[in-house]
């Protein structure tokens, strides 16, 4: 018998075996009989990677290991604010808030996440959006902000009203042109949510839903968003090289800017008036609106300038477009308010070329490690 | 029953269960030299019990108003010994809410002496207000909480009033603030001599502190309700934190 024929036999009680089984025929012999040595081994590999994969549930992708959530403090980074000394992450902690912050329960109408204003790709800010969205269309005040080395910052949001980590989430989850729901609510949903009630119990081992472990969930996520792998950072470290151009773009950086975005952070927590026009249609006093003192008139964080490339648009109200016109504020010195910060007056009169060797500078700061970063990707898409 | 002879009745029954309760153990044994003090908290509109929503009342310029809710938060209970030194401190909570039956009874267990006043705060201390996430009395969901300037409400008090220009001819004072210069934290130090504690049995006293809301717009500063109505914000709330310093007072 030649080969061919004898594989044409093989080919035909394969065929009939299936015939056999569809018709619940089962006087055969055994089903090993008809195949080859190596189909069997085959076979029982995909058999057995299906069975496990039945049990573990999980992509690898979406997998939070104890060492996903090991805090590492970037060489050079200054002592934390945020110790997590109340707050142990785990990874059923880091998990449930991670789902949390992709979950649109959070919301009035279940319409919006976290994750609609802050977008994973963009360091968690909003891409395009001069200011925050909130359900039903409505739009907020201010842009928003990216959200990296939370840890180290003392206050949150563009006014600083925020003073603790755990805090924060508070601030959208309530604000009426935002997600305009209550604690209260957001607790109901997830008290009737199985899934919920089954998370609470992994992360803290009984199923009490309370505000704390809400919100102290969501830090062990955000808390993690850690931005310190951009060029410039592998810069310091001798990991990399910058370009002429980035380099020159260091040094003005360094003499023209450094004084309010310091190194690492690129912020140093403060809040200054820089000179905008005040908006007459958002009419927004800044920090004032909170301490009622006039000279915080229009006073606003500094902002990190970490992934300050893909954080676009800018300044609190969004109102410029691209860095070009950032740098052009200053450069132009024609600052409104009497209370601007008078350490700006050195940026007045940057030359175009400066000008776009800080821009090149700037786009250093961007950092793929951490806008690619698994962990914190959407886990509805598991 | 009407909300006085609820209280009335209240007091009596608990007083009551305390004092049976009380009389089964031997306080002898290891509660020696120990005393129990239950401070009570009473809303008063002047010199009758607060109604919610049917009390009618009148301000410094004749302006009626009603009241239909009422939140304090009292903290860091300071008893004060007759040589003047520290008999009782505590740094606990708590959060008086007329509408809250037993909110407004304060359990103190302190060491038998004579005490001739007593100290507290009306708010809520800076590193409460910053230390992150608290619970009990002080979880944000019971809606005392500032989300957009981080912080505790110390003070609620919701009602109307037809001189208010506001929505609704709405009252609206919302107190809070633990900085400078909008700190709304104020001390109050009352004296409890010669009658203030009113010992019912060997080891059990009570404190019956008197809260007059009048005060509230009615004291050092004169509130009108057509000028404010509403304050949620560091807008005139020192002004009405003032004002509500003085509205404590002990009575038998």
């Amino acid at each position: 018998m030649t080969q061919i024929a004898y594989d044409k036999i093989r080919f035909f009680y394969f065929n009939k075996k299936s015939y056999l089984i569809i018709n619940n025929l089962c006087h055969l012999r055994s089903p090993l009989f008809y195949f080859s040595k190596s189909s069997v081994v085959i076979l029982s590999l995909v058999a057995f990677i299906l069975l496990f994969n039945s049990f573990t549930n999980d992509n690898p992708y979406f997998y939070i290991s104890k060492k996903d959530v090991e805090l590492v403090i970037p060489k050079g980074f200054p002592k934390l604010v945020y110790e997590f000394k109340d707050n142990k992450i785990t990874p059923d902690g880091f998990l449930l808030g991670r789902y949390l912050f992709y979950d649109p329960l959070l919301s009035k109408d279940n319409s919006i996440s976290c994750a609609f204003c802050h977008q994973r790709f963009a360091a968690f800010a909003h891409i395009d959006h001069k200011v925050s969205h909130g359900i039903n269309g409505l739009i907020g005040k201010r842009n928003v902000p990216a959200i990296q080395n939370m840890i180290w910052q003392k206050s949150f949001m563009w006014d600083g009203g925020i003073n603790h980590l755990d805090m924060q989430p508070l601030a959208p989850i309530t604000n009426p042109l935002e997600m305009n729901e209550d604690l209260k609510g957001v607790i109901q949903k997830l008290q009737h949510n199985p899934e919920y009630v089954e998370r609470f119990k992994k992360a803290f081992h009984d199923t009490i839903i309370d505000s704390e472990r809400i919100l102290k969930a969501l830090t062990q996520f955000t808390g993690l968003m850690i931005s310190s792998n951009s060029r410039y950072d592998k810069f310091i470290r001798h990991e990399d090289t910058l370009s002429t151009t980035e380099f020159e773009g260091l040094k003005l950086f360094r003499s023209h800017c450094e004084n309010c975005h310091k190194e690492p952070l690129f912020t140093d927590n403060s809040f200054r008036n820089i000179g905008l026009a005040f908006d007459t249609s958002f009419k927004d006093s800044g920090r004032m609106a909170l301490t009622g003192i006039p000279d915080d008139f229009m006073k606003f964080k500094v902002p990190s300038l970490r992934n300050v490339e893909i954080t676009y648009p800018y300044m609190h109200d969004g109102r410029f477009k691209n860095l070009e016109q950032v740098l052009n504020h200053y450069a132009k010195g024609d600052f409104k308010t009497s209370n601007f910060d008078k350490s700006i007056l050195r940026n007045v009169g940057l030359n175009e070329t400066e000008k776009a060797r800080i821009i090149a500078f700037l786009k250093t700061l961007t950092d793929k490690t951490f806008t690619y970063d698994r962990r914190f990707a959407d886990p509805n898409y598991n | 029953m009407n909300y006085l002879a609820k209280r009335v009745v209240f007091i009596i029954v608990s007083v009551a269960i305390l004092v049976v309760a009380t009389s089964f153990f031997n306080p002898s044994n290891n509660n020696k030299g120990k005393h129990r003090i239950s401070v009570f908290f009473e809303d008063y509109v002047r010199d009758k019990y607060l109604k919610l929503d049917s009390g009618v009342y009148k301000n410094g310029f004749g302006q009626s108003y009603t009241v239909s809710r009422l939140r304090y938060y009292i903290g860091n209970i300071h008893l004060i010994k007759k040589d003047g030194t520290e008999g009782y401190s505590s740094s606990e909570y708590y959060l008086i809410d007329d509408a809250g039956p037993g909110s407004n009874i304060i359990e103190l267990n302190v060491d038998q002496d004579d005490y001739s006043s007593i100290n507290f705060i009306i708010g809520v201390d800076s590193i409460h207000n910053c230390s992150g996430i608290q619970t009990g009395v002080l979880d944000p969901t019971l809606g005392m909480f500032w989300a957009w300037n981080a912080g505790y409400v110390f003070f609620k008090m919701d009602g109307q009033s037809p001189a208010s220009k506001s929505t609704g001819n709405m009252l609206e004072f919302h107190i809070g603030g633990y900085k400078y210069p909008n700190n709304c934290i104020r001390e109050i130090n009352l004296n409890l001599a010669p009658k203030g504690i009113k010992k019912l049995s060997n080891d059990y006293s009570v404190i019956t502190i008197k809260a007059d809301i009048s005060k509230v717009f009615d004291a050092v500063n004169k509130i009108d309700f057509s000028m404010v109505s509403t304050v949620s914000d560091f807008h005139n709330a020192t002004t009405i934190a003032d004002n509500y310093k003085t509205m404590f007072s002990v009575i038998q």
